[in-house]
């Protein structure tokens, strides 16, 4: 039955039958070419830096599916992935550390108390910020199951708190964009705080580092998250795709178009929106979740305003109202970003200037970025549809 | 008291004494004491030097202080003396002539500890009453910095032959203080306390706390002392408190348990017991019980014992001030200063809450101007906030006079982001009327490209926009409020604004036009207004006044590349909260968040992030109940 399902869904849906089947090549691709298997010819980080990219372009299908299916310009779904960052990052931290406080221990006559241990550990995680006890926040991250529902409970909780606020007191547009960049920001101005409980602008590290397989190297571990990340990204853009089509796609595109006239028709916009909001807010939660393990580090300055608002950069330059517009916007202006701010791109000799890409890569987005807008809203998805259209 | 009768009577006489006279005659009077002084001995003798009026006396006892006197050994008379070259170079006292002796036929003077206190002490005197004026005012400095109850008379006496009106009210002050915490009789001190009542000045405060100064005692009676009250602590702390002062034995910690327990395995047991199970309190406690009960270890203190110890004493908090009429007098004083200094407290939040309103109604006026006349978002807003602080900076680089230099740069920045301002309403704005959230997204691009710049341009390090020399220090009212000039300027500053702009808006044709665009764009092209024009007027006006901000902002705070996101979101808060498209709304919402903020950071002084979150997330709760602002438009403007 649901094979059945699926079998007529991609087969209306021609281009996430092309997505799955290009995501799958390159991962198999990356995955014969990896250390892992043996040829080496990309490296770990290189695995890493793909992986991440992956996770990048799940939040961006999210950020799609809000903004561009719905249009909500949230700036805030960065926070949500940190958010997912954080909760498995506290567990990878927790676990990590009880590893080492228990190899310590382990050298007293007497064994340990379960209450001397937790006090290790929590001078081992807290020593930075000058706390020695466990706030509250972290009662659950002895557990790796109780932490992944956090990553799917507290960005979805505070989504859907956050949304039926603003939604029933029918924020919309601009207001709504500035209403969500503030809750980012104040997340933010929280985290950094040395007493949240979370290490302040020390942030979690050592992420890399899996409990349990510390024997593991880190080429192995890379693909296996690289796995998962293209895993997560396919079912989340099956996820999407399946959203997005069908009666309730139409019912988002058209609260998008006009509001007002769907809520006349006797929908419930509020709830149409608080499902989407919500969904992708859990969506960017596990994106976050699968993303800092592979970064090894995760801070509060990865969740300040601007993230979010490049994560809407990448989805305007790749196109709006396509998932695969976001997935090419995500993977051509992180992929460019990182290549041009990474210091390898060759400089410009201008003869009276040499333009340095590190100092000008930003005022080039930036630029582009305002072209983009006012020439291609399509963004660069919008060249396939063309060529699609003339064959 | 003697002493300083003797004082005053020098004063007196002081034109006598000025008649050249030598010290040598009345030194050797004193051969004695002055050779082998004793502490209990040399008072008469410091009398005596000072009763003389000479003016050679004050020099004599500071060599003698520091011991560079000498006597002579064949005749007895004193000379100051340093080692020079071939033995000591004398000086004589009173003719100042100097020669060089064999060190052997002199002998140093070396007066002890005690007898150097005393000679300083009649130094004081001497300093107090000295005809030099800064003399004087650093002896009451020194004076000031370590109240010395010695000096009470010394000071007491120098009050009334004092010139210098400052400095009379100064020592005054300072004997006020004296006989408060040192004064002879408690009457005399309560009735110093009293005057001090009211007085919010810190040294004020200090004085009546070191009056009040308590410190903690246990005793099971009733204690014999002037008691301030019983002191209530947490189970742990008082015993610990009970055990660092009555020889009490101290709770084990488990730390030492396990130690102890540690110490006395014999072949993986303890007392009995696996090593290996003594993973719980509860067990090793059990395990540590045994082992005292065989000997090994001392016992433990028990719950019980705590509680019975806690039981019969009782830990009180007493006055190191014997005197309960004078402690009641100086708390009932240090009551009063404390209504006085909250309330000036109170006075000192108000204003730095109103100077923070000024700064966020300048950052965030432009905007909202452009955001009511067009209902678009300028994102890169701060930047030209930014682009106006580096116009200051870039105009201080060519004006080297601050006061010049400011007066240029206020019009030019106002002139360089009118015209980014037309530039990006042409360019980039005016293409998406129809598309805010585009506009929103587009101005951003253009506020990372713009931010990217300035760095590339000026650097990542700060700049300084220097303020002119009369815009520094501070207006002080007392001791706790006080605001600096700087922000008085920005007051004004944001004052001038609000009227200028109230102007353009209600009494000119521009503004008019304006209004008419803002409430109803078709109708007022109807009428033969150009609002395409109009659109470009207005958001160079917003973008010119960011300008101006920017100079205003620098002044005070650094000049960086990204200074303008520190005020961005800041700025739309201000809009939105006050409503969009009113000057009078955005003055409320910069009262609002402004107040807000300095009221949260009151509460909790140490952390102005968490003063920030707060302030932001009830600011989202606002928004629920008011989601068009506080002042919102009606009717057809309102949208929607």
């Amino acid at each position: 039955m649901t094979k059945a399902l699926s079998k007529t869904f991609l087969i209306r849906h021609p281009s996430t039958l092309w997505v799955l089947a290009s995501l799958g090549l390159f991962t198999l691709i990356v995955s014969v070419l990896s250390e892992a298997a043996g040829t080496g010819l990309i490296s770990t980080s290189f695995v890493k830096t793909l992986g991440k990219t992956l996770c990048l372009c799940l939040i961006a299908i999210a950020m799609d599916v809000v903004w561009g299916y719905c249009g909500i310009l949230s700036l805030g779904h960065f926070a949500f992935f940190g958010i997912g960052g954080y909760a498995i990052g506290m567990w990878l931290m927790y676990a990590r550390t009880e590893a080492i406080v228990a190899q310590n221990l382990s050298a007293n006559l007497i064994p340990p108390t379960d209450s001397e241990i937790s006090d290790a550990i929590a001078t081992q995680i807290f020593g930075v910020v000058g706390a020695s006890e466990f706030p509250a926040i972290w009662a659950f991250s002895h557990s790796l199951t109780l932490q992944l529902l956090m990553v799917l409970l507290v960005p979805g909780l505070l989504a859907l708190v956050f949304g039926w606020l603003a939604f029933r007191s029918r924020v919309t547009g601009v207001y709504l964009s500035i209403l969500t960049q503030a809750m980012t920001l104040a997340l933010a101005l929280y985290l950094f705080q040395n007493d949240s409980g979370l290490r302040g602008n020390n942030g979690l590290s050592g992420l890399q580092n899996i409990p349990g397989f510390e024997a593991t190297s880190q080429a192995v571990i890379s693909l296996a998250f690289f796995w998962a990340s293209a895993l997560a990204l396919a079912l989340g853009y099956l996820l999407f795709a399946w959203v997005t089509a069908g009666k309730m796609g139409s019912v988002i595109r058209a609260i998008r178009d006009d509001e007002a006239r769907v809520r006349f028709l006797g929908y419930q916009v509020e709830s149409y929106k608080l499902f989407v909001f919500t969904l992708t807010a859990v969506v960017s939660g596990i994106a976050g979740a699968l993303y800092y393990p592979q970064a090894g580090i995760i801070n509060p300055a990865e969740i300040a305003p601007i993230a979010s608002i490049y994560l809407a950069v990448w989805v305007a330059i790749g196109g709006r109202g396509k998932l695969y517009g976001a997935i090419i916007g995500a993977v051509f202006v992180s992929l460019l970003s990182s290549y041009f701010t990474g210091g390898s791109a060759p400089d410009i000799n201008l003869g009276f200037y040499v333009i340095k890409w590190t100092d000008w890569w930003l005022v080039l987005l930036g630029l582009s970025f305002v072209a983009v807008t006012l020439l291609f809203p399509g963004g660069i998805a919008s060249l396939f549809d063309k060529l699609a259209r003339k064959q | 008291m003697l002493r300083a009768l003797l004082t005053v009577l020098t004063l007196l006489c002081l034109p006598a004494a000025v008649l050249a006279q030598d010290l040598q005659p009345l030194l050797q009077e004193n051969q004695a004491q002055i050779a082998k002084p004793s502490r209990k001995k040399v008072g008469p003798v410091l009398d005596a030097l000072v009763g003389s009026g000479l003016p050679q006396a004050q020099e004599f006892l500071e060599k003698w202080q520091g011991k560079e006197v000498y006597q002579r050994q064949e005749d007895g008379l004193f000379f100051y003396a340093v080692k020079g070259d071939g033995g000591l170079v004398l000086t004589d006292i009173d003719s100042g002539e100097t020669a060089t002796i064999d060190a052997k036929a002199m002998k140093q003077i070396k007066p002890n500890g005690g007898v150097r206190k005393a000679i300083g002490e009649a130094l004081v005197q001497f300093q107090l009453s000295s005809p030099d004026l800064t003399r004087r005012q650093e002896a009451v400095t020194a004076l000031a910095r370590n109240l010395d109850p010695a000096q009470l008379g010394a000071l007491e006496a120098s009050i009334s032959g004092e010139t210098d009106a400052a400095l009379k009210a100064r020592k005054e002050q300072l004997v006020t203080y004296l006989t408060a915490r040192f004064g002879d009789t408690p009457e005399t001190r309560i009735a110093a306390i009293n005057t001090l009542s009211g007085d919010i000045r810190v040294e004020t405060r200090a004085v009546l706390s070191q009056i009040l100064t308590t410190k903690t005692l246990s005793t099971q009676s009733q204690p014999d002392a002037n008691v301030a009250g019983t002191l209530s602590l947490p189970r742990e702390e008082a015993y610990a408190l009970l055990v660092e002062t009555q020889d009490l034995p101290a709770p084990l910690t488990n730390d030492v348990i396990r130690k102890a327990l540690e110490a006395n395995i014999e072949g993986g047991k303890v007392a009995g017991v696996s090593a290996a199970s003594l993973n719980t309190i509860a067990a090793r406690n059990t395990a540590y019980d045994a082992l005292a009960a065989s000997g090994k270890a001392p016992a433990r203190v028990s719950e019980s014992d705590i509680t019975q110890a806690l039981a019969t004493w009782t830990i009180y908090e007493v006055y190191e001030d014997p005197d309960p009429a004078v402690t009641a007098a100086a708390k009932a004083a240090q009551d009063a200063v404390n209504t006085k200094v909250a309330v000036s407290q109170t006075a000192d939040l108000a204003l730095d809450a109103l100077s923070l309103t000024s700064i966020y109604f300048l950052a965030a006026i432009g905007l909202a101007i452009t955001f009511g006349v067009m209902g678009v978002i300028n994102m890169a807003h701060g930047e030209f906030i930014m682009m106006g602080a580096y116009t200051g900076y870039v105009v201080q680089l060519f004006i080297p006079n601050y006061t010049v230099s400011l007066i240029v740069a206020l019009p030019l920045a106002f002139a360089v982001t009118f015209a980014a301002g037309v530039a990006m309403e042409r360019l980039v704005i005016r293409w998406l009327y129809n598309r805010p959230l585009e506009t929103l997204l587009a101005t951003f691009g253009v506020s990372i490209a713009l931010q990217q710049l300035a760095k590339n341009i000026f650097g990542t390090q700060a700049r300084p926009l220097t303020s002119p020399g009369w815009l520094d220090g501070a207006l002080v009212f007392n001791d706790v409020i006080q605001i600096s000039y700087i922000r008085i300027a920005i007051f004004v500053l944001a004052l001038l604004f609000l009227a200028l702009l109230l102007f353009i808006l209600k009494r000119t044709r521009l503004g008019l036009e304006t209004r008419a665009v803002t409430q109803n764009p078709r109708m007022a092209a109807s009428m033969g207004i150009n609002p395409d024009r109009i659109k470009m007027l207005t958001f160079g006006l917003g973008s010119g006044i960011a300008g101006i901000a920017g100079v205003a902002i620098g002044l005070y705070a650094k000049v960086t590349s990204e200074m303008g996101s520190d005020y961005i979101v800041q700025s739309f808060m201000t809009v939105v909260v006050g409503g969009v498209g009113n000057i009078w709304g955005t003055l409320a919402g910069a009262s609002m968040i402004g107040t807000l903020q300095k009221g949260i950071e009151w509460l909790n002084p140490s952390n102005t992030l968490a003063a920030q979150t707060y302030m932001i997330l009830f600011i989202i709760l606002f928004i629920q109940f008011r989601p068009k602002g506080i002042v919102a438009l009606k009717g057809r403007a309102a949208g929607d």
